[in-house]
């Protein structure tokens, strides 16, 4: 594959792989949190821990859409199917996510409830257009990333007069979550030396907005694409900046990110949405101004205020360490349900769903290591 | 609800089936005359044979001396036509296939369709052509069947469940049970074509590709692989979840673990590019004619001869190695260099595809 398998390359693996451990200096720990999902799943499925030296390790950041949406907001779109018999129309990890008392949307679907695994905003809107008797919501999630394809459909069903479609928005932002984590102090807080920037966010809203990481909180950070060759050269540049002294936001992701991003996106999430006071992340608890919401122009598109639910007080499952996982506090093996009750087939918490999650990408592909550990030891 | 056996008894009518534009109704499950229409102009006519023509709701014949095996799988796709094949010949194929992975000889289809209220006739007049060719050129009869029709809103067009027999030759013994640390895994061929050259036909994602699905009878190249390797340990087709559910499935049965090189599997660039763009991995993508073969790893070089001189599996290759592993993982070497589990397939990667 063309302009693909530049970035998976062997050969080059090998050289960043020598100029690394050349450079890493042996008496000192390198913490890096990559803050994407994207890279967690690409450290796991290309085996990029493998190449790196036993003192440089990757904490897993909260960057997953899916695993970072409260239960609350999950019971919501179930009770939104169940309460008002609207055809739902999502993303397919979230439908196995499972909200209060085990039950996801999945569950819900078995049910009776009409649930659409979509693949793009444009399928939500394409089954609002084929039956205009039903009621049609797109259940949006993610970052900056997949806001502004959810203001592109907004802004189609308004030109097209569509009376059935409306979104139930769950879109958050990047920077306030990236700030959450580093203020965090004591036990609650996560030792790391720097930080993998987001990939796809960037392209959106440009390298601008992380001036506050190494200005206030004194940890440099570099913007790294997604592919396995991205991740090492950015964990280069990281660890180039940690022996030097120096502390600021470099951009690996030059190839699709500018320092300004993407204004054209950035004006259409602006004209459809506008800041939440205050949003629910699983894991980070409610952060100001850490979310969208939609405008009141478009108040006839948003499913909150349509199609109003009742809920009861949400339950996380009980031992579920989603939460402190999401902080980078804890690894997927520091929680008792990992690999006993909970398994991707079987998920307890967000983050053994979505293949972007910490503990779905360790089970899937890295928990070899744990029993090679093991029997180390037993040897 | 009514049914019809396929090989139920022919009369004539005065006015033919219209395969133009009729549809499936009712009636052509009542077991009236409508249901006998069906099965004298569409069914007995495409898939004509000796057994089928006794005319019985049973076949009748004489088991050779031997073993056999029996397998039965049930079709259930969306679309029902996508490019190189359509359910007709996957469900022919298909369990062909499953009896041909004993090492077996398929010898008789039997054939069940449970038909949605108002399918096109023309649909349904495609569908068993297709069957009865894809039977004609593996050499294996569908000697009977049987049509049930449901409610519209009941079945999603055409639903086929296909059952077959085949006969073991002698000597020859293939289970999952049989993989043995130092053995060699080969694939016959490309992974991940069939799932997706359908996913491509789904309305909803409308890429343009040229793959074609690889759905195909594999009875003759098994015939040529435990010719020149009697001693084949395992055979198996990756269907639905793709390479990486069978390997999972035989480590588990063989209570051994597997360590694959991803180098080696042979990918379209076309899938890859495809799989790339939906967030799919190749590995756990469907085959509908491709096999994984599992050998002592003396015979492997001339398992792999043997394969690549047959036309289906010209692009075989050997993939890795069977290991002792008490976690029965399914390691692969990564092609960036890193080592990473392959692990059984959780929830759906893509529905109803075979």
């Amino acid at each position: 594959m063309k302009y693909v398998d530049e970035f998976r390359d062997r050969a080059l693996a090998r050289q960043l792989a020598g100029a690394i451990a050349a450079e890493a200096v042996p008496e000192r720990e390198y913490r890096l949190m990559e803050f994407c999902g994207g890279h967690t799943h690409a450290i796991f499925r290309y085996g990029v821990q493998d190449l790196m030296p036993p003192n440089l390790r990757f904490v897993h950041g909260p960057g997953c859409p899916v695993c970072v949406l409260p239960i609350a907001r999950i019971d919501q779109a179930i009770a939104l199917t169940e309460q008002h018999g609207v055809t739902l129309c999502t993303y397919a990890d979230m439908m196995r996510v499972p909200g209060s008392d085990r039950r996801s949307l999945l569950v819900a679907k078995a049910a009776g409830a009409d649930v659409r695994m979509v693949y793009s905003t444009q399928d939500a809107l394409a089954v609002a257009r084929a039956d205009p008797t039903r009621q049609v919501v797109f259940f949006a999630i993610g970052f900056e990333t997949t806001t502004p394809p959810t203001a592109v459909v907004m802004k189609q069903a308004r030109a097209e007069g569509l009376a059935n479609f409306s979104v139930f928005c769950n879109h958050v932002l990047t920077p306030p979550a990236l700030r959450a984590i580093l203020a965090a102090q004591g036990p609650e807080g996560v030792s790391i030396d720097g930080i993998l920037g987001p990939s796809h966010v960037s392209t959106v809203i440009g390298s601008a907005p992380y001036g506050f990481v190494p200005e206030e909180f004194g940890k440099p950070l570099v913007i790294a694409g997604f592919e396995p060759l991205d991740v090492m050269q950015s964990a280069l540049m990281l660890i180039r900046q940690i022996n030097t002294g120096r502390c600021e936001v470099e951009n690996q992701y030059r190839r699709a990110v500018t320092p300004e991003g993407n204004r054209k996106a950035q004006a259409l999430m602006a004209d459809c949405f506008e800041l939440r006071e205050s949003f629910e992340w699983r894991g980070l608890g409610f952060l100001p101004a850490s979310a969208l919401k939609i405008r009141k122009e478009y108040s006839d598109l948003d499913a909150e205020i349509r199609f109003p639910v009742e809920t009861r007080e949400s339950r996380e499952v009980k031992g579920c360490e989603c939460p402190a996982i999401l902080r980078g506090v804890k690894r997927p093996t520091d929680c008792k349900l990992f690999g006993t009750i909970c398994t991707p087939e079987n998920p307890m918490g967000s983050c053994m769903v979505s293949s972007e999650g910490a503990c779905a990408a360790y089970w899937s592909y890295g928990r070899f290591r744990d029993a090679a550990r093991t029997e180390g030891q037993a040897a | 609800m009514g049914g019809g056996s396929i090989s139920g008894s022919g009369r004539r009518f005065s006015l033919r089936l219209d395969l133009e534009r009729g549809a499936v109704d009712m009636s052509h499950g009542s077991g009236g005359r409508a249901m006998a229409q069906l099965i004298e102009e569409l069914f007995k006519r495409h898939l004509d044979n000796e057994l089928l023509r006794q005319g019985n709701d049973q076949a009748l014949f004489a088991p050779p001396p031997g073993r056999l095996v029996m397998s039965t799988d049930g079709h259930v796709i969306s679309p029902l036509f996508f490019p190189g094949g359509d359910i007709g010949s996957l469900a022919v194929h298909g369990t062909i296939n499953d009896v041909a992975m004993a090492g077996a000889r398929p010898l008789y289809l039997a054939a069940g369709l449970i038909l949605e209220e108002g399918l096109p006739l023309s649909d349904l007049d495609r569908i068993v052509r297709s069957m009865a060719r894809a039977a004609s050129e593996a050499e294996v009869p569908v000697v009977t069947g049987d049509t049930k029709v449901v409610e519209r809103g009941k079945g999603d067009g055409v639903f086929i469940t296909t059952t077959g027999v085949g006969l073991v030759p002698e000597g020859i013994r293939i289970s999952g049970d049989l993989a043995r640390p130092g053995d060699a895994i080969l694939v016959s061929g490309t992974m991940g074509d069939h799932g997706i050259a359908v996913l491509s036909k789904r309305e909803n994602l409308g890429f343009e590709t040229e793959i074609r699905s690889d759905t195909a009878a594999l009875h003759g190249l098994v015939a040529a692989m435990v010719e020149a390797v009697p001693d084949i340990h395992c055979l198996r087709d990756p269907t639905r979840g793709g390479l990486a559910t069978t390997l999972n499935e035989l480590a588990n049965q063989s209570a051994i673990g597997m360590q694959i090189r991803e180098a080696n599997i042979p990918v379209r660039p076309e899938v890859a590019a495809a799989c790339e763009l939906l967030g799919l991995d190749p590995l756990y993508v469907a085959n509908e004619g491709k096999l994984v073969a599992i050998c002592p790893s003396d015979k492997a070089q001339t398992l792999l001869d043997a394969m690549r001189g047959h036309p289906l599996g010209r692009e075989s290759a050997i993939i890795g190695q069977v290991v002792e592993d008490p976690h029965q993982f399914v390691q692969m070497e990564t092609g960036f260099g890193g080592q990473r589990i392959v692990d059984w397939l959780a929830g759906e990667q893509l529905p109803r595809i075979c």
